[in-house]
């Protein structure tokens, strides 16, 4: 099996006419993990939706591919069961669909028809994810994300991760709002899917979280692009040392893009 | 009034149909009292929906079908071992119909209205179309008078109470206009549970249906009454489901499920007479294709410490559009009365149109009521999300259908009414 791939080409993107992403590039293959870091206001987010298909941004040049195929040419849906998963920060609530209806219906929706999962197995591995992530049982049958705190919502979005299983996945700030066993916890989770065929873009503001899950790659993002590169050792420099040595050797006077 | 009405039956045509069912004269004479009322009074006016082009009388009042029971009613009747209490019309005609030999030794009736009027005359004409509903309210109840050919009479004794759900499937065919009339009678202190399914088959064709219930609760009684009316989308249909809840301590809870594929005009009017009585209506709606429907949920409050509870939630698909009206209405005299409701309307597409319309109208100070509405469409976010996990469109759709009715449905207090109501569903949204 040939490793997945997901390659961005100089993205631009815009909401409400205003551009947030203006050129960025990256390639996660499976077996790597990146982190972008950079302080708020520089696109990180923005990248997340974009990719995934939020419908408020709007790609207006530059190109994606899934192995292989234009990302921005499939549906939300398809982008999913083609392998793609994002981590959101702020997940929707849905009153009146059980977490256990939705996640098994999601995994039914990558299944073909006639190869549903069957309930017995569904449920020893949703205990099993649930136990791994230390949630307890009654988050199943509560409906999903309705009146969760935050660090419910995180937890639940990594179950989800674990649960569907995908090839490349982005983490949106799934670090902010945990407190640190939190955060040992949904680290554990998802070096538990470390593989040559998973592929993970993590996007922080702090290195805390690279301490439990180890990148392969970190990239410092400011004004919409990708403006600095390195191994897990730039992490660290910038939890030492902050962002504005690199704002200072780069000239940048202003590193955001406006809100975020 | 709008263009002359063309009535599809004279007085003779009348007559002689009451002759046929032997029926008892008091019948007769009010069919074509009714009939002449049917001539000059107007048609409803249900708030917020114009139904004045609405074609009440393209029915035909004999119509050929088959007297066979279709797979259909014999899956609303699933468990027909178990269930004791259970009838099924076509085209009102009795095709069969099961009673505990237990509960009729009590003295519980339960029989089609066919029956009724001839070996229970009395008591019909006691209650048939007196407190909770008149002949002469508009055109289309009396012409119900005139033309009632189908339905029930159930009438529970005091003290008795009815374990077992009463069931009943109506199933109309072919140009055959259906006016179902529904009484039921619970003395004090008894119960009973009543579920009602409304189908249509064979080929589609035109036609009308009339449908009336009169619910009556005595001191200290209980009705159940359920309903999931799923006629097709060529039936242009006039529901009227009408409690008198005359009794001290008397309740009435109501759960409806609005599935008719045509238009529909269903009122929905509970009277809260008996000092403590309560009444409770829970619906769910989906309207989908072209149709247009208004839902109107009447809660009356004449009793003091009486207390009315409206929950309705409907999904509009499509071009389809509906009005949802709840009105609590606290007359004066009705100390302490209690009445709350809630109306919530979600819209699928950029086509369909639904309204909310909350109305309390309170004539004494000494009450509590509230109320809350909401119209909205389907949230882009929420889709983006369920969508992000690999489910298609049209699956998230239904998972936030689903949702939104759960509310309701969950709540339902009869468990077979949930269960149909889950399926006629799943098939909407589909």
């Amino acid at each position: 099996m040939t490793r997945p791939s997901l390659k961005v080409e100089d993205l631009h993107v815009s909401i409400e006419d205003k551009e947030i992403l203006k050129g960025f590039g990256i390639e996660v293959n499976g077996g790597e993990i990146h982190a972008i870091m950079g302080p708020n206001g520089t696109g990180k987010s923005t990248l997340a939706s974009a990719l995934m298909g939020h419908p408020k941004y709007e790609v207006t040049s530059g190109n994606a591919t899934f192995n292989g195929e234009d990302l921005f040419e499939m549906e939300v849906d398809e982008r999913a069961r083609a392998g793609l998963f994002l981590a959101m920060q702020y997940p929707s609530e849905v009153s009146g669909v059980t977490n256990a209806d939705f996640v098994r219906s999601a995994i039914n929706a990558n299944r073909e028809e006639g190869d549903e999962i069957s309930l017995m197995k569904f449920i020893r591995k949703m205990d099993e994810k649930m136990n791994t992530l230390e949630m307890d049982e009654t988050f199943q049958q509560r409906y999903l994300n309705e009146g969760f705190s935050g660090g419910e919502k995180k937890r639940n979005e990594i179950l989800q991760l674990l649960m569907l299983e995908p090839k490349i996945a982005i983490l949106d700030e799934i670090d902010s709002g945990l407190d640190i066993d939190a955060l040992k916890v949904v680290a554990k989770g998802i070096n538990e899917l470390r593989s040559d065929d998973f592929g993970c873009l993590i996007i922080t503001h702090y290195q805390r979280l690279l301490n439990y899950i180890k990148p392969d790659f970190v990239h410092v993002m400011m004004q919409g692009r990708i403006v600095k590169s390195g191994g897990p050792e730039l992490a660290e420099r910038l939890e030492a040392e902050g962002y504005d040595w690199i704002k200072e050797e780069l000239g940048i006077e202003d590193e955001t893009v406006g809100q975020e | 009034m709008t263009a002359e009405t063309k009535f599809p039956v004279n007085h003779n045509d009348i007559k002689s149909f009451s002759k046929d069912r032997e029926e008892p004269q008091w019948l007769t004479d009010l069919r074509i009292s009714s009939l002449e009322q049917a001539e000059t009074l107007e048609l409803p006016k249900p708030d917020k929906t114009n139904i004045s082009k609405w074609d009440f009388t393209k029915f035909d009042l004999n119509g050929a079908f088959s007297a066979e029971v279709s797979d259909s009613v014999k899956e609303l009747i699933g468990e027909a071992d178990k269930a004791q209490m259970l009838m099924a019309q076509k085209n009102g005609e009795t095709l069969f119909q099961k009673l505990s030999a237990e509960l009729e030794e009590k003295g519980v009736i339960f029989t089609d209205f066919q029956t009724a009027v001839k070996e229970h005359s009395d008591l019909v004409q006691k209650y048939f179309m007196q407190e909770a509903i008149s002949t002469n309210e508009n055109r289309l109840t009396a012409m119900h008078a005139a033309l009632v050919n189908g339905g029930t009479f159930i009438y529970v004794p005091a003290n008795v109470e009815v374990d077992i759900p009463i069931q009943a499937v109506y199933t109309q065919e072919g140009t055959f206009g259906l006016f179902n009339h529904v009484l039921i009678v619970a003395e004090a202190n008894s119960s009973v549970t009543y579920i009602e399914n409304y189908i249509t088959e064979g080929e589609p064709t035109q036609s009308n249906a009339n449908i009336i219930a009169e619910v009556y609760v005595h001191d200290g009684a209980s009705v159940h009454f359920g309903a999931v009316d799923n006629l097709s989308k060529d039936i242009t249909t006039y529901v009227n489901r009408r409690a008198h809840v005359t009794g001290r301590d008397a309740k009435v809870y109501w759960a409806l499920g609005q599935m008719n594929d045509g238009n529909t005009v269903s009122e929905n009017t509970t009277y809260l007479v008996g000092e403590g009585s309560y009444g409770d209506t829970k619906t769910v709606s989906i309207g989908r294709g072209k149709q247009t429907q208004n839902f109107t949920t009447n809660v009356i409050h004449f009793g003091k410490h009486s207390d009315g509870q409206i929950l309705k939630h409907g999904v509009m698909r499509d071009e389809a559009t509906s009005i949802f009206n709840g009105i609590s209405k606290i007359e004066h005299g009705a100390t302490k009365a209690n009445g709350e409701q809630t109306e919530r309307v979600l819209m699928l597409s950029e086509k369909a149109r639904g309204d909310a319309n909350p109305i309390l109208l309170i004539d004494e100070d000494d009450v509590t009521a509230g109320h809350a509405a909401s119209v909205g469409r389907i949230d882009p976010l929420q889709m983006f999300y369920l969508m992000s996990r690999g489910i298609s469109r049209r699956e998230a759709e239904r998972l936030i259908i689903h949702g939104f009715l759960a509310p309701v449905v969950n709540e339902l207090p009869i468990e077979s009414v949930k269960e149909q109501l889950i399926e006629v569903i799943e098939r909407k949204v589909l």
